[in-house]
């Protein structure tokens, strides 16, 4: 109509900052919960959770998790789960350890082959889900039996250890200091500023290039609080790291995975589509999308992520034992849900899913620091899980 | 006559949106109130306030409802007065049978066990009343949508209904299903059910209405009398859009060129059962600049056969060629279908068009992301501008191209989809039902746009079931009735009745 609706006029949201706080409160109210916990639990472990070896350790004991959970975001994002990943993981261990201990298969060899009997894992699951359209929490769960059993006989119920020091290194090394200085290690720590830097650029770029579109733009307020505390926290971790032994080698790949998921998903047209056929197969696929091919390469991606992580968790153990990977699948798509992905596809972001390993990561190394038993700690877990998704639910109401 | 419910001064407001802006509405007891407005006026986003769906408290402004003020927490508690809403998208459950829709949440049970013989006596009872011949033992996903939504008035009818709510009803169906539908509205009249009615089809408005309350951009405009005088379409129309609209159908310079796309022996099969043969030996084509319309009832396949075309997205066994200047081309996948020039605009929005969690920017590049992108990275900014362009285009009504499509209006979602398809850039495009639910000033928009597409030499399919419609804006009209085409009228001897007795001489 050509006579102005005054809907039009009325696009500025009323109330700028408690309006877009509203809007954005999932996203922060990540943030903050990840601070506020560790806050919390510096506090009753007496400041041991942010000492540098703790910090170190954290890194270590999270990694897989957060590699997997980059996966299994795609793949919730779109439109279905993956349960096997845990048995997948401890497979791909014992695997990896069968070859190198028992068949002296040389170091790089065996990776490579793991990560390709990973994407061959990953794809004989996606086949059955994307092209014969079985429930992917169907077929994923005959994967997890399958696998368990498979790592079962491989390590014929024994562990099989110790590796050489050249498999570790994937876990247990660290960046070598370039600058020589020692310590603090002056290599981390001008990655660190490099990476502080690059973040505070970027968003600025964006928030630049919003604006120039007249995009609904964060309050400068938020803008910058949000960067200092982002990339104070970022400064902070890896100076302490930097005052210990360094950047693990672990984090360096988890962060450049991190960073290729995100960029991938964010802005890509493969991530758009993804997110298409998690939000509406049915449209997604009257739009020309290759709905199939797309549900099967979410899987083929998630095997990959899950084989590194089971080698990366075996380097660590230094061992390959039956239990390995054992409900870590559980832990995988608890930091998705609590990192905001919903359950029914179509939703979901990689940082987020980061930030909630995280948020898993530090309550399991806290409640570990504070003597609480596994007992406890499974319930607090639990609760979290699900606290995180009723705060979801109720946004979305309160909004709707 | 007695007043039954009266709402006043109803403001109701969205992030970034006023949906409704002191809106009065008074309704009174025992008539059928008809309420019109353009897409996006505000009224389903009324219809939810009065019946709940939008808590007391979420809004401002009164309602009285039988003489007393009334606040409803949710739909529970307006049905417990006898307001029943039948929303614009119908609520049953396909994989139950139609005696467990009518009572579900409402089943006739003692202790938690529900009496069988009970609930399918009353069923077949509500299904007389609403002139259905079904078992209640039918799943509902087996009943067309005109079924369906009688259906959901017997549901109604089954809560004891006082004021029943129907937002849109007949948006979907066919002619002779709406003339069911509005004759049972005027036999539940008789009984004294009082009804609101939203519709953008006038004439049906016209008919069964005794008030006529219209609505713009979220405020009450007119409230007229239909029992005094007879109120003229232009009427309703002019408060509707402000202004004077002579003509329905823009002008348009007709002028057909070479064949653009040709069909040959089109065949196709049931997906599921491998031996009947939905679509027979079709064969047609479309000019250059040509508008062509398919007529037919609802179930002669039309639909069928464009998702056919478009992709082989329905069907099976497909057989036929498809030319486009007389070139074959593979129409095998949606995506190759689209690289040569396809484009279907489905008669689906909710279901097979829309990612309705996804923005409306991210809705109208999704079938054509490597326009916006480089090398497989997406320029956001780009895209704005794309999804800018068509809003303005458009004139889709949303405070920003990033609001989500689920909050938009009905008339503004199809935009949305009908711009996902220009923005392919289509030589021909395939438009099935693409008026659906869209108000006299969105339709006038959506012809234009039909004609600039034709005027640039791009081919239009246009399948409707309004045939004023096909009447006014195609060059050729081919008639289609049990999955193959009866006859083929040119624009000037084609008319309703010879559209419909070549239906029924078939
Ligand atoms: N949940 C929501 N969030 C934000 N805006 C909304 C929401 N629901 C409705 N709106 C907006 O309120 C306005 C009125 O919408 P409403 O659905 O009531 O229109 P309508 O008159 O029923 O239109 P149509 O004829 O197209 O169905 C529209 O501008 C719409 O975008
Ligand atoms: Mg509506």
């Amino acid at each position: 109509m050509t006579n102005s609706a005054p809907q039009d006029q009325a696009a500025k949201p009323e109330n700028g900052i408690a309006g877009y706080l509203a809007g954005h409160l999932r996203e922060y109210g990540l943030l903050f919960a990840l601070i506020a916990i560790m806050v919390f639990f510096q506090i009753v472990t007496n400041g041991t959770l942010l000492k540098p070896v703790n910090i170190t350790n954290l890194f270590l004991q999270n990694s897989y998790i957060i590699i997997m959970a980059l996966g299994m975001l795609v793949v919730i994002v779109g439109g279905n789960i993956d349960l096997s990943v845990g048995s997948v993981m401890g497979f791909i261990g014992a695997l990896a350890a069968v070859m190198i201990v028992n068949w002296e298969v040389p170091v790089g060899l065996t990776i490579l082959a793991c990560l390709v009997v990973g994407i061959l894992i990953g794809a004989a699951q996606g086949y059955w889900v994307a092209y014969w359209k079985i429930p992917s929490f169907i077929v994923t769960l005959a994967g997890m039996l399958v696998f368990r059993g498979l790592s079962l006989w491989l390590l014929e119920g024994q562990s099989v250890g110790p590796f050489p020091k050249t498999f570790q290194l994937l876990s247990t090394g660290f960046v070598p200091d370039v600058f020589g200085v020692g310590r603090p290690n002056a290599t981390a720590l001008a990655v660190g500023i490099i990476a502080a830097g690059a973040s505070v650029w970027m968003g600025l770029r964006k928030r630049a290039r919003n604006k120039a579109y007249g995009i609904e733009d964060e309050p400068t307020a938020f803008f910058i609080a949000r960067n200092v505390i982002v990339a104070g926290a970022l400064l902070f971790v890896i100076y302490k790291l930097s005052t210990f032994r360094g950047l693990p080698n672990v984090l360096i790949t988890m962060g450049i995975l991190t960073i290729i998921y995100a960029f991938l998903t964010e802005q890509t047209t493969i991530g758009r589509r993804i997110y298409a056929l998690g939000g509406n197969e049915k449209a997604a696929k009257l739009s020309g999308i290759p709905t199939e091919r797309l549900t099967f390469l979410t899987f083929v991606n998630m095997g990959l992520l899950a084989a590194l992580a089971g080698l990366i968790f075996a380097a660590r153990l230094n061992t390959a034992t039956p239990k390995a990977g054992f409900a870590v699948e559980l832990d995988v798509i608890a930091a998705v849900f609590i990192g905001g992905a919903s359950m029914s596809g179509g939703v979901g972001k990689i940082v987020g899913a980061v930030v909630g390993a995280f948020i898993m990561g530090v309550m399991n190394n806290g409640m570990s620091i504070m003597g609480i038993g596994i007992d406890y700690q499974q319930v607090i877990k639990g609760l979290v899980l699900l606290a995180a998704v009723i705060f979801d639910v109720y946004n979305k109401q309160k909004q709707g | 006559m007695q007043t039954l419910l009266e709402m006043r001064n109803i403001t109701k407001t969205f992030p970034g949106v006023k949906a409704l802006d002191n809106v009065n509405l008074k309704v009174a007891q025992g008539e059928i109130h008809a309420l019109v407005g353009e897409n996006g006026a505000g009224k389903s986003t009324l219809m939810k306030v009065l019946s709940g769906v939008y808590p007391q408290g979420s809004y401002d402004g009164e309602i009285h409802y039988d003489g007393q003020i009334a606040g409803f927490g949710g739909i529970s508690d307006s049905e417990k007065l006898g307001i029943i809403i039948i929303h614009q998208e119908l609520a049953l459950v396909p994989l139950l049978s139609i005696a467990e829709n009518l009572f579900v949440g409402n089943e006739n049970a003692k202790g938690g066990i529900i009496n069988w013989p009970e609930t399918f006596r009353k069923t077949e009872a509500l299904l007389k009343k609403v002139g259905l011949a079904e078992q209640p033992s039918a799943m509902v996903d087996s009943l067309g949508v005109g079924k369906q939504q009688l259906v959901e008035i017997a549901k109604a009818l089954s809560k004891d209904v006082r004021l029943l709510i129907l937002d849109e009803p007949t948006a979907a169906l066919s002619e002779s299903d709406s003339q069911a539908l509005l004759d049972l509205l005027l036999e539940l009249k008789e009984q004294g059910v009082t009804s609101i009615v939203i519709s953008h089809k006038l004439n049906e408005v016209r008919r069964i209405a005794d008030t006529i309350t219209v609505i713009r951009d979220g405020a009450t405009v007119s409230t007229l009398d239909a029992k005094k005088e007879p109120i003229t379409e232009d009427r309703i129309v002019h408060d509707m859009v402000g202004r004077d609209m002579s003509a329905r159908y823009p002008e348009r310079e007709r002028r057909a060129g070479d064949k653009l796309l040709e069909v040959q022996n089109w065949n196709v099969w049931h997906p599921e059962h491998a031996t009947r043969q939905v679509i027979r030996d079709i064969n047609f084509h479309v000019r250059a600049g040509e508008v062509v319309g398919i007529a037919g009832l609802m179930g002669a396949g039309r639909t069928e056969l464009a998702m056919s075309l478009f992709g082989r997205s329905y069907g099976r066994n497909i057989t036929g060629s498809v030319k486009l200047r007389g070139k074959d081309i593979d129409t095998s996948t949606v995506a190759t279908a689209i690289r040569n020039g396809l484009a279907y605009v489905t008669e689906d929005r909710k279901e097979l068009g829309l990612i309705l969690e996804d923005s409306i920017q991210r809705n109208i590049t999704l079938a054509n992301l490597p326009d916006v992108a480089k090398s497989g990275v997406i320029n956001e900014a780009e895209e704005t501008k794309v999804a800018e362009q068509y809003r303005g285009a458009m004139r889709i009504r949303t405070p920003s191209v990033f609001q989500k499509v689920m909050n938009l209006s009905g008339g503004n979602q199809q935009k949305v989809v009908l711009s996902k398809w220009l923005f392919t850039g289509p030589e021909v495009l395939i438009l099935d039902e693409p008026t659906r639910g869209i108000d006299v000033g969105a339709k006038f928009e959506i012809y234009g746009i039909i004609n600039d597409l034709s005027a640039a030499g791009k081919g239009v399919l246009m399948i409707s079931s309004e045939m004023p419609e096909l009447l006014g804006m195609c060059d050729r009209v081919y008639v289609m009735n049990q999955g193959g085409f009866v006859g083929e009228l040119s624009a000037e001897d084609a008319s309703q009745e010879r559209i419909m007795s070549l239906i029924v001489t078939e």
